[in-house]
Order: C-alpha cells, then sequence, then structure tokens
C-alpha cells in the first residue's frame, strides 16, 4: 500500500515538473509569464513584504498562485490593522475598447476583493473602483507595459 | 454658457426643378466627385457693421465654409475661385451658364446677403450648369453671428438637393479632450461644430470624463463622470449647463447611450465584478434591469425603432456582439469572424451596425448588417474604436490612438471619419487631443 501511495505520489510530482516546465519554455519571457506579469518593478507595499497590487492574464479576472498568495498577505495584514479600509483599484490594459475595459476592471477588483473576504476581512472595509485603461502604471505600448496595467491594486484609505 | 439655439426663419422656398441632369450617387465611393462653384456671396452695400463682424468679407468667408464642407464629403470638388468668370451680384440674378461650363463647373452656387438693423438676411441658389437652370433657392434671416450656421445650412440644403440624403453639415460633434502626459491624462468634455469650428468646453478636467454621447432629439448629453471618484453615468443640458446623476445605483454605471425617441437612458451598472445592462426613464425614473447573466454585458445601443438592443458581452467566452429585443429576451449572438468585437452601434438609418474588431494586434471600424452579416472592415489601425453615426447614417466618426515609446512619448489620440463606403478617410481638426467622439443631429431640424 505505502509503496503504490509512495509510487503515486512520484508520479504526481513528475507529471506536475513536466506541465511547469512545458508552461515556462513555451510562454516566460522576462518577467511575464503566460500572459501575466510576474515582476516587482511596479509593486508598491502596503507593509513590509506586503505587495499592494496583483496581474492578470489579457481578458482574464482569475487569480494566479501568486496573486492568491500576494492576497493572503494583505489578508493577514488587514487583520492585524483592524481599522484599516481598503479600495481595491482595477485596471486594463489599453488593447481594448474603453467601455468593456471598464467592466474588465471591475471584474478583476472583486476577484481580488472576494478572496480577501474568503481569508475573513469584511466587504464592508474593501471598496472598489475600476478604471479600465485609464490610468496605466506603464504608458509604453509594448507587451512588457501592457502585462503590468492588467492589475488590481490595494489602496489604504484611512 | 451662451446659448446656442438660434432662430432661423425661412421665408422663402422656391420651386424645385423636377428634372436635374446632375446627381450625386453616395452609396458608393466616389472616384470621380462633382465639380461645383461656389461664388462667394455678394455682400449688399446698404450692410451695416455688426459687432466686430467683418460684414465686407462675409459672403466670401460663408463660401469658404461652404467649400470646406464639400471638400470634406469626397463627393464633390470645389473649384478654384480665381477661374470664375462672373461677379457674384451678376451671377446670382442669372449665370452665363455656358461661361461656367467652360471652367468645367457642373453645379453653381450663388448668393447674396444684407446685414441691417441687427439681422443678417441670406439667400442662395443652387444652379445645374448642364441642364441650365436653376434647381433649388432659400433665403433666411437670422442674428449676424449666426452667420457659420448660415453656411452650414446652406450646404446642408445643397447636399440634400444633389445626393437625395439628408445633409449633416449643421451639427456638432461633442468629444472628450485630452492633455498631458499617457499616464495622467487630463480629460474634459469638449463640444465643436462638425468642421470643426466652435471649441468650448464643458468641464474643467478636475475630474475624469468618458464617452459622451447626444441625445438623438435634442442636445441633451449623458456621459460618465468620475466627480467624487465615484465613476456615474450623468446628465448634461450643454444650454444651461446643469448637470445631474442618472439613477441612484450602489456602484459603477457606465456606457450611456439615449434611446432613439430621447426618454430614456441605457447603460451598464457593474455590481460584485458582473456588469448588466440596465435602463432609466427620464420622466418616471423607473429603473428597468434588461440583462441579467454573469459575464459582462455592456456598450448597449438601441435600434432606432427602440424595438432591440445591440451589445457587448463575453458569455461566450470572448467579447462578441448580441442583439436582442428591448425587454432582454431573445438574444443573439450575430458576430462569428475571427476576432474579437466591440462597440457596436445602430445605424440611424437602421440598417447596419456599426463595430470595433480586434484581430492579431490590430484595430477594425467596420459595418455589417443587424443580423451580423455583411461585414465590411472600413479600416485599419494600431488602435481605434468608437465609431459613432452621422445623422444621415453615411459617415462614421471615431478616435484613433497611437503607439507609444517606452516612456508613453509619441502617444496621441485623434479624431478621424470616414464613408461607410470605406472611402474618404479624413482626420478632423481638434484644439486638442481628442476621443470618443459623438455626433449630433441636425441642429435646424
Amino acid at each position: 500500500m505505502t509503496f503504490k501511495k509512495n509510487l503515486k505520489n512520484i508520479f504526481l510530482v513528475v507529471f506536475a515538473t513536466l506541465i511547469l516546465s512545458a508552461c515556462s519554455t513555451s510562454k516566460k519571457s522576462g518577467n511575464i509569464e503566460g500572459d501575466v506579469y510576474t515582476g516587482k518593478a511596479t509593486v508598491k507595499y502596503l507593509a513590509s513584504g506586503v505587495p499592494d497590487r496583483v496581474f492578470f492574464a489579457t481578458n482574464k479576472s482569475s487569480l494566479t498562485t501568486a496573486s492568491r498568495a500576494t492576497l493572503r498577505k494583505q489578508a493577514t495584514f488587514l487583520r492585524k490593522n483592524k481599522k484599516l479600509n481598503v479600495t481595491i483599484e482595477g485596471h486594463a490594459d489599453e488593447r481594448g475598447t474603453r467601455e468593456f475595459n471598464l467592466a474588465l476592471g471591475e471584474r478583476r477588483a472583486n476577484a481580488a476583493r472576494d478572496y480577501l473576504m474568503t481569508y475573513g476581512i469584511s466587504g464592508k472595509r474593501i471598496s472598489v473602483i475600476s478604471y479600465g485603461k485609464e490610468k496605466p502604471v506603464n504608458p509604453a505600448s509594448s507587451p512588457l507595459a501592457w502585462s503590468q496595467n492588467r492589475r488590481s491594486v490595494t489602496v489604504k484609505v484611512n | 454658457m451662451k446659448k446656442i439655439v438660434l432662430s432661423i426663419f425661412i421665408y422663402f422656398f422656391s420651386i424645385q426643378s423636377l428634372i436635374a441632369l446632375i446627381e450625386v450617387d453616395i452609396t458608393r465611393g466616389n472616384l470621380d466627385p462633382l465639380p461645383i462653384a461656389v461664388s462667394p456671396l455678394h455682400v449688399d452695400i446698404k450692410s451695416q457693421d455688426y459687432e466686430g463682424l467683418k460684414v465686407k468679407n462675409l459672403g466670401d468667408n460663408i463660401s469658404r465654409i461652404i467649400e470646406n464642407n464639400f471638400k470634406s464629403t469626397g463627393l464633390f470638388n470645389p473649384l478654384k475661385k480665381e477661374a470664375f468668370v462672373q461677379k457674384p451680384d451678376i451671377a446670382h440674378l442669372k449665370p452665363r451658364f455656358e461661361d461656367w461650363r467652360l471652367i468645367k463647373a457642373q453645379a453653381l452656387v450663388t448668393g447674396k446677403l444684407l446685414v441691417k438693423d441687427g439681422k443678417l438676411k441670406v439667400e442662395f441658389r443652387l444652379w445645374d450648369l448642364t441642364a441650365a437652370k436653376e434647381m433649388t433657392a432659400l433665403a433666411f434671416t437670422t442674428t449676424p453671428t449666426n452667420w457659420r450656421r448660415v453656411a452650414h445650412i446652406i450646404s446642408d440644403k445643397i447636399y440634400e438637393r444633389l445626393t437625395g440624403e439628408e445633409g449633416y453639415f449643421d451639427t456638432r460633434i461633442i468629444y472628450v479632450s485630452e492633455s498631458g502626459p499617457k499616464s495622467q491624462r487630463v480629460k474634459k468634455l469638449a463640444i465643436m461644430d462638425q468642421d470643426g469650428a466652435n471649441t468650448k468646453y464643458l468641464t474643467l478636467g478636475n475630474e475624469l470624463v468618458l464617452t459622451p454621447r447626444f441625445n438623438p432629439t435634442n442636445q441633451m448629453v449623458t456621459y460618465l463622470s468620475y466627480f467624487r471618484n465615484m465613476p456615474r453615468v450623468y446628465l448634461l443640458d450643454i444650454e444651461t449647463g446643469v448637470q445631474e446623476v442618472v439613477g441612484n445605483f450602489p456602484g459603477m454605471t457606465f456606457a450611456p447611450r439615449f434611446s432613439p425617441d430621447g426618454k430614456k437612458i441605457i447603460m451598464s451598472f457593474a455590481e460584485d465584478g458582473n456588469s448588466d445592462i440596465y435602463t432609466m426613464d427620464l420622466d418616471t425614473r423607473v429603473v428597468e434591469r434588461i440583462t441579467n447573466h454573469s459575464s459582462i454585458d455592456t456598450s448597449p445601443s438601441f435600434s432606432p425603432d427602440g424595438k432591440f438592443i445591440a451589445f457587448n458581452s463575453d458569455r461566450s467566452g470572448l467579447q462578441q456582439i448580441y442583439v436582442m429585443r428591448n425587454d432582454g429576451s431573445n438574444v443573439k449572438r450575430i458576430t462569428f469572424g475571427k476576432g474579437i468585437y466591440g462597440t457596436p452601434v445602430w445605424s440611424p438609418r437602421g440598417d447596419l451596425i456599426a463595430f470595433t474588431k480586434m484581430r492579431k494586434g490590430r484595430f477594425y471600424i467596420g459595418v455589417m448588417r443587424t443580423d451580423g452579416s455583411g461585414e465590411r472592415l472600413l479600416t485599419e489601425n494600431y488602435y481605434q474604436e468608437a465609431p459613432s453615426w452621422s445623422p444621415n447614417g453615411r459617415v462614421l466618426v471615431f478616435y484613433r490612438e497611437t503607439k507609444a515609446g517606452s516612456k508613453g512619448e509619441g502617444f496621441s489620440a485623434t479624431l478621424w471619419s470616414i464613408d461607410i463606403t470605406g472611402y474618404n478617410e479624413r482626420k478632423l481638426t481638434t484644439k486638442t487631443d481628442a476621443s470618443d467622439p459623438s455626433w449630433s443631429s441636425l441642429l435646424s431640424k
């Protein structure tokens, strides 16, 4: 039994490694992985070790593993600072129509908000605003800039 | 704000000749524009000065605005005035047709004006030089400061007579004026005449404003403002400057447009990551939910009969265009081409939907029939979107953005127009960078 179980675990690990390496060889370029920004160039910090933003793939609002880790740090920070309220700003890159980007930014900000709420932060402490493509953090017209602009940013309001 | 609506009295209409030899077909791209001579309007010597207006030059200035309008259509070729063969006052009485034909003109516009007792009296005639007869004539009285509008109304009448379609010159365009670096743009609502004259700013730039749209029945505007950092749809009366929030929604409202009768605003309301489409009746304030779907539903646009709504949704995965009944029933996806689609806008004629298409990193403005068939892409660019129809449904105005360098340098936003034939692409002249244009209906209708 134990042997079988071990074998199964080893198989899963090997399988996962294969998938990951396939992803990283085909999609990774600089600080972008599978269309999502993974670097730190634009990141600010709510407190030491608590990044303020997470990044998204084109047209997507789903949270990556890295985004979830960032948001868990934000949740811990918010639990420690009970009187602090935040606004989550949702943003899109400039390569879409203005109105659709407003909706997309709202969806991204809410994806982050929902995740914080599952970690025990009251929705009353988190307001949301979408800026669509209106406030790029990086004004360049390049895939790197666009990946940095597809973001939700948690901002302290008090 | 200064009162814009001005009374224009039309007191004389001559009989239009039924048989004319010249006509302009605007359903196809016109590679052979009609040669037309626009004679300067004769200024009556009894004319008096009026509030700093150079009355002496008014006849020439009006004729130049008419020429500029005609030229912008791509359908007419206004001839150089140096070649003109008769004095304006004499030509206006009765042209020597054979002499005008010598300079290859096929149509001639003549006119005269008188400024007296604080009033501007204008009359004009359109002559068919081939058939050697008068085609139409009209006279107006208005305040002298209205002289540009007189030129646009004359242009509209001539366009109508020669093409059989309603004109679009006595109109305005509202848009978002942009300034400052790309990551900190200052945006203001601005309005100008269709030809770029008379630019006025309607907001100060203290808050972000987006997507202004005209009411098709009057000069009201709906737009999105981030006033107090709360993105909401507003209603603005551009005559009085009075503005108000539309509805009492707990979250962001955006993508507003008027219903064709001007009585409702249709828009998106976003809540908890989901955008749906709502209408609000401006008289009764009754709010109605039109879509209820977990996807993004936005950019709604009514058909001109008010029975249908085109909108943008990603319910199939990516952005596509859908059409539904005005109560939200019978939702049908109409775009199936390669690429993704946004910003559907129903033509005022009802036959076409204009849209933005994105494919392989390029942006297209196109038109299709209302069932999605007959897609025609009119123009391709690095970035362009947000088409708005001329009131006669023949021309689209939209905006373009350029690719920026690593610090945002080289970025610009500009307004462009194109005929739905795909011909006659033109850059509109604006005082600042500009985006989100919306074309008004005819002011004098």
